[in-house]
């Protein structure tokens, strides 16, 4: 493989390029589903090919080529080179790198169990002990189990002399029990909806997820809320648990922080951001309590977004993102870094494969614990009245990232500390800023879990990551609730 | 890329390495290239090129599925050791059918078909070179600069193939070509946005897109805020197929066998107002996309909704058969395989894609819906959709990049963008107005053939901040 991105360099670099990279990328996947008893989908998949991005009259070009062989590998460098200096005709100024040391380096996600090594039976099995569960509840119409299993191997090589091999795997599994009566249909999901709980790991993950014991829990759940009160409408203080928390700082702090967004090189598609260069270090985003890190290293945890070096050979860093509730950081590129006055990018150019082009990519974007020990249960018997949200069902935000919707699978009216009657279709939106300065509790690191989201999508051609975000239950005051129903 | 020979002697060696009962692969490839602009300059700029094979073995009843984009001897054999060892773990599913053969799959419109094959390919769409495409940008960017604004967006080309092969006898082949653009002009504190594409790019004329982007951009500038609530809305035909993509879904024999569907129990009553019709038709003049379905089953010409009244779903194969035996079969309408199956093994079973609203019996401008608005919001774009209530069709969503007050018949000014909430099925019950269905393209939903519309009481629940 390194001789394949070798002469993708060579290429590139007879042809007068200031820069170039190669990656050379292979994917295996397996993906596994069940429905109703039976097996959904059973998939494996291979992807293998390299992806050249060079630096030519100033501009950026990049091709990707599935043949790795001398005249395809070559073929791409010159095609990246052509395109570059296509770009370099509609230029403003030139791309300007911050520097980097040329790392050689190995690095493989730490893993237990290969997961590929685990049989298709066993994964199988599983699966249909869990959907066994739940269409064992009377009223349960649907149930839907899944498993997915990745390992990406990568070859980094860049004309500055790096040199670098990374495999990483990532382990996901969730489950969704749907009841249909009347005029309605209800659902939960376990351990998170959208495809369940993914992190960097080996199949470990799934055996410490405890699929089965809370399957029948979670369809009585879904066959409860069609005799559970709609949430009402109004303001209220909420608390959501750590998966819903995970998602608010995906769209509400992970998004907005993305410099490319910031500097309008998104503004066609995923759109730009409130967070204009002049706020950082003078915008309070949140109170006190809230403090949030974009962290790629091991030592974070093993989250969608943990690596030892980014696609551009950039070692993994821990950005302080909001500090006591000042904004501080974003998530930079080499490109992009010198735009905030920083030395050095913060590491986070990240592609889907090797047939797209690297861009700034949310790491493991996560709030940090509160300092003071405090349980979700602890959390709710310190609350007079508020609902208390988990799991999420719909989300949505504007193009700027100010105004946001969320909706939940379930909720929980409490009064005078205590979990008082089950709630259904709750909802609830806000203005990003307002909404992170109301927060005035955080459940300690014991409720601190890394959830995974899989399934961001970013950039044309549109292009799907795994992204991290730590979070534990939170509390929020004054909080619109119910507007999705509102006026329907 | 593989030609359609090459894949056939790549399925040749595939077959030769099963040892299953069935066996079937679906070859994708393309060809893309895509410059993108932001900032008035080119910051991205991009091809790749790329084929897949994707196996299915089946052995009595149990089916699998391996993919793999290398095509040397050892890469297939592994690929049809893993579809076939993923296959053999598991229980016989009874509604598991046998390939279709060459004959099942050549039956419907062969009329149709073959002007889908006919007109969807140009070689000058697929000869576009980077040299190209940066002039058409350097087109955008001039407008921008005419302006003073800031232009950000896309302009990109692709040859794709689609080839399905099985042991039963079915070959069936594909290519296409697509040209799209895309452009949003900034100003200070507003936005415009056109986005087209088309398998011929000279449909596509990048300055007149541009010049309305720029035009949207400079008439919404410094946006008033009104408070959210019920208004008259004008939703340009971007808008209209972003919002009404959440339904299509539902609208497959497998959501209703499901009960997932917001059809359940809906099927044959008037659902919405009696000016709605809808089919799904591959074969529209102004449709793209292959002819067959991920069986290779010719796809057939569907009335979904006629006249408000929902007709019927699109069946895969093995949905059809199961859906006759069902206790829905007497209350969906007909009950046949329509070719929008996607390929086995998968869950969901069918969509339709090829969306085609019917032309309104007296089709109304957008110009001429907002001479006949007292008070109302034109709605250019919508954004970040996402279903609320899947059985009410609740979808709720931002306006974006150019949204403006409508009074007296014109418009006045531009509008903060607002959130809304809005029942999919009233929104349709509440047309008051469309214009001739157009191809539509957005970032939410699939490509349609959809008109403007009038819509009464749009539910706007929140304004942001710009």
């Amino acid at each position: 493989m390194k001789t394949a991105a070798h002469l993708a360099l060579d290429a590139a670099s007879v042809r007068g390029v200031t820069y170039a990279d190669a990656r050379v990328v292979a994917i295996r996947g397996r993906s596994l589903s069940t429905k109703q008893g039976r097996v959904g989908h059973a998939s494996e998949s291979e992807s293998l090919g390299i992806g050249v991005r060079v630096i030519a009259d100033g501009a950026w070009g990049f091709a990707a080529s599935a043949d790795l062989s001398r005249a395809s590998v070559e073929g791409a460098a010159a095609r990246a080179v052509e395109i570059a200096k296509a770009s370099a005709r509609v230029k403003r100024e030139d791309v300007r790198l911050a520097p980097e040391p040329a790392a050689v380096a190995e690095w493989t996600t730490p893993y237990k169990v290969d997961p590929f090594t685990t049989s298709v039976a066993q994964n199988l099995d599983l699966l249909l002990k869990v959907d066994g569960e739940m269409r064992a509840v009377a009223g349960v119409t649907l149930a839907e189990t899944g498993m997915n299993f990745q390992r990406e191997e990568s070859w980094f090589l860049s004309s500055e002399g790096a040199d670098i091999h990374q495999t990483k795997y990532s382990t996901g599994a969730g489950y969704t029990a749907y009841a249909f009566a009347g005029s309605e249909i209800q659902k939960r999901s376990y351990p998170n909806s959208f495809g369940g709980q993914w992190q960097n790991r080996g199949y470990e993950q799934i055996a410490e997820m405890k699929l089965v014991e809370n399957a029948r829990r979670v369809a009585e759940e879904a066959v409860a809320l069609h005799d559970a009160e709609q949430c009402p409408g109004g303001v209220a203080t909420i608390i959501l648990d750590g998966s819903q928390l995970g998602l608010q700082i995906h769209e509400s702090i992970g998004h907005p922080i993305e410099l490319d967004r910031v500097l309008g090189m998104e503004a066609n598609f995923a759109g730009t951001s409130f967070l204009t260069l002049e706020k950082l270090g003078n915008l309070r985003y949140g109170s006190e309590l809230v403090n949030v890190v974009a962290d790629a290293r091991q030592e974070h945890g093993p989250g969608l977004g943990t690596f030892a070096y980014d696609d551009e050979g950039v070692a993994a860093q821990s950005t302080p993102i909001i500090t006591k509730g000042r904004f501080t950081g974003y998530l930079s590129s080499r490109e992009t870094a010198h735009t905030i006055g920083a030395t050095r990018s913060g590491g986070t150019l990240r592609a889907e494969g090797w047939n797209r082009l690297p861009m700034i990519r949310m790491t493991n974007v996560s709030i940090l614990p509160g300092e003071q020990p405090l349980s979700l249960e602890q959390l709710i018997a310190a609350t007079d009245r508020g609902i208390y949200m988990e799991t999420n069902k719909s989300w949505s935000i504007d193009d700027k990232r100010y105004n946001f919707q969320f909706g939940c699978e379930i909720a929980w009216e409490i009064k005078n500390g205590k979990r008082v009657r089950m709630l259904k279709n709750p909802s609830y939106s806000g203005i990003t800023t307002e909404f992170w300065n109301s927060m005035d509790a955080i459940c300690s690191r014991d409720e601190w879990t890394l959830w995974g989201t899989p399934n961001c999508g970013k950039g044309q051609p549109q292009q799907v990551v795994g992204t991290g975000h730590g979070a534990s239950p939170a509390r929020f005051r004054n909080i619109r609730v119910g507007t999705a129903y509102q006026g329907s | 890329m593989l030609t359609k020979e090459q894949s056939a002697d790549i399925f040749d060696r595939i077959r030769r390495f099963s040892s299953s009962d069935e066996v079937e692969a679906i070859f994708t490839g393309s060809r893309f290239a895509l410059t993108r602009f932001a900032n008035n300059a080119i910051h991205q700029n991009v091809e790749e090129e790329n084929s897949m094979v994707s196996i299915r073995t089946n052995f009595a009843g149990r089916t699998a599925r391996a993919t793999s984009n290398q095509f040397d001897d050892e890469s297939l054999q592994r690929a049809v050791a893993a579809s076939e060892s993923l296959a053999r773990v598991q229980a016989p599913d009874p509604d598991l059918l046998p390939m279709p053969t060459g004959e099942e799959a050549d039956s419907g419109d062969r009329f149709a078909d073959k002007s889908v094959r006919a007109t969807r390919f140009f070689s000058e769409t697929a000869g576009i070179t980077p040299g190209d495409r940066a002039e058409v940008v350097k087109s955008i960017v001039a407008v921008a600069n005419r302006h003073k604004l800031t232009t950000a967006g896309i302009y990109s080309n692709s040859e794709s193939e689609e080839g399905i092969f099985n042991s039963r006898g079915l070959a069936n082949w594909y290519r296409q070509t697509l040209a799209e653009v895309s452009i949003t002009m900034l100003a200070d504190d507003s936005s415009g946005w056109q986005k087209l594409n088309s398998p011929d790019a000279s449909n596509l004329d990048a300055a007149r897109l541009a010049e309305t982007a720029a035009q949207k951009a400079m008439e919404s500038a410094h946006p008033r805020e009104i408070a959210p609530g019920k208004y008259t809305v004008i939703l340009e035909p971007a808008a209209v197929l972003d919002i009404v993509g959440f339904m299509f879904w539902d609208y497959s024999g497998v959501a209703i066998l499901d009960q997932r569907s917001f059809l359940n129990d809906r099927i044959g009553t008037q659902l919405f107002g009696e000016n709605i019709s809808i089919c799904d038709d591959v074969a529209h003049a102004l449709q793209a996309g292959s002819p067959f379905d991920g069986e290779g089953m010719r796809r057939q010409r569907v009335q979904l909704v006629e006249s408000g009244v929902v007709k019927r779903v699109v069946y895969a194969r093995a949905t059809a058969q199961k859906m006759k035996n069902s206790e829905h079969a007497a209350k969906v309408g007909s009950i046949e395989p329509t070719g929008h199956g996607f390929p086995l093994p998968n869950e969901v079973g069918e969509m339709p894609m090829n969306i085609v609203f019917g032309a309104p019996e007296k089709p109304r401008s957008v110009q001429e819906m907002i001479a006949s608005t007292e008070r109302g919001v034109l709605v250019t774009r919508l954004w970040y959709i996402r279903e609320v209530d899947p059985y009410e069709k609740i979808v709720t969503g931002m306006t974006r990049d150019g949204t403006f007050l409508v009074e007296n018949g014109k418009v006045q000014c531009g509008l903060r963008n607002f959130r809304f909430n809005q029942s999919l099925i009233s929104m349709l019950s509440n047309v008051e107005a469309m214009s001739v269905p157009v191809r539509a393209s957005g970032e939410e939903s699939f490509d349609m053939v959809v008109p403007a519309m009038k819509v009464r009481e749009f539910n706007f629940t929140e304004a942001t901040k710009f």
